[in-house]
């Protein structure tokens, strides 16, 4: 059903395992998510690690609440998420800048490159400017060589400067979903 | 709007935080952040003003990130109609030393008193047994409340959810910080962490 277009198919991409590496570095224990299928790697080795906890939610803004918690007690999160997601995030966004606590987020993209359904694109199109307008600082992985230098950007501005941020893992480096009957 | 029998908020907050030691508690947006706030300023009081639906799950990330503390979410029923989802994911991750109050008014009582989804169908103890939290309890009764406060302590017997229905007269207003940044920091300075 749900197959993917690129070479990702057929060969097991590493780039997850180099977003897991980076996570573990800068000591990330709490990882809240809403699955999605380019999340899929990283959400295993996750909820295969002995130090992370992987929490799935029903909607995206639970992980916001849930990372500020988390901070509050000391630990470090990270929340994954679909760009549909983003809009869901809305108005939790706004915990971020009056609690302060640092955060992060992981967003893999549709509504864009080769994109098949069309219901993905309008939230697609917004999501950078929604996370911009919420006060989220928002970096972009394009391609696989570039994400453990996006990725430990990312983490450092996040955990060392309690600067908002977001990385859109482009559907370029994903792969865009297709359907097959 | 008030009806005979029904607990007063005030009442309730104070027994669940008579004997706190070493509880942190959340206030849900409205009125419940007040409530602990009158039940005395304390170190340990995460007190929220924005972020409708998201006490449930401050408690949450509290709750796993210190699982040898006691966390008590108290928040309304609007607030936790709002996050009901949240129920979901804490009945999956089961955190034995979470506990959460609903003051249920049956009101949004900070907009006017509309009544709410609980006033004549939603069952918020239902929702929160079959969404996974075994001991969800409706209380009406100032004993019920403070049997329910000694359980808070255990820390192996969460997570736990009671729906207190209370009293809808609205009371006096006292607030605390509006200031988040404070309010966190205090918290995990109490915890013993220090600032980045």
């Amino acid at each position: 059903m749900h197959a993917r277009a690129d070479a990702a198919d057929t060969t097991t991409p590493t780039w997850p395992d180099d977003i897991f590496a980076t996570l573990q570095r800068f000591d990330v224990r709490q990882v809240p998510y809403v699955p999605d299928a380019g999340h899929s790697k990283l959400i295993q080795r996750v909820l295969g690690s002995s130090t992370m906890r992987g929490i799935p939610l029903t909607t995206e803004e639970e992980g916001v609440a849930l990372l500020a918690g988390a901070w509050t007690g000391g630990q470090r999160g990270v929340l994954l998420m679909q760009s549909s997601g983003v809009g869901n995030c809305i108005n939790m966004l706004s915990l971020i800048p009056i609690l302060r606590f640092p955060f992060l987020t992981l967003v893999t993209m549709r509504g864009e490159w080769g994109e098949f359904n069309p219901w993905q694109v309008p939230m697609g199109s917004t999501t950078q400017g929604v996370l911009e307008l919420s006060g989220v600082k928002v970096l972009r992985a394009s391609n696989a060589a570039e994400v453990p230098a996006v990725l430990e950007a990312a983490a450092a501005q996040a955990y060392n400067a309690l600067t908002p941020t977001a990385v859109l893992l482009s559907q370029r480096l994903i792969g865009a979903k297709v359907f097959t009957k | 709007m008030s009806k005979a029998n029904l607990l007063d908020r005030r009442q309730v907050v104070s027994a669940l935080l008579a004997d706190r030691k070493d509880v942190v508690a959340i206030g849900g947006l409205g009125a419940s952040t007040n409530d602990i706030t009158a039940a005395g300023d304390h170190a340990r009081n995460f007190y929220l003003w924005g972020g409708m639906g998201g006490a449930a799950m401050i408690g949450l990330g509290l709750a796993l990130a210190q699982p040898k503390l006691p966390v008590l979410v108290i928040t309304g029923d609007g607030e936790m109609l709002m996050g009901m989802g949240s129920l979901a994911t804490i009945g999956l991750q089961k955190p034995s030393n979470l506990s959460i109050v609903v003051l249920d008014n049956e009101a949004y009582g900070e907009t006017g008193g509309q009544t709410s989804h609980t006033s004549a169908a939603a069952d918020l103890v239902g929702v929160a047994r079959a969404c996974g939290i075994a001991d969800s309890r409706a209380i009406s009764t100032m004993a019920e409340v403070e049997a329910f406060a000694k359980t808070i302590h255990d820390l192996s017997g969460g997570p736990r959810f009671a729906n207190v229905k209370i009293d809808s007269a609205n009371v006096e207003r006292i607030l605390p910080s509006r200031d988040g940044t404070y309010i966190v920091n205090r918290i995990r300075g109490d915890l013993g962490f220090q600032p980045i």
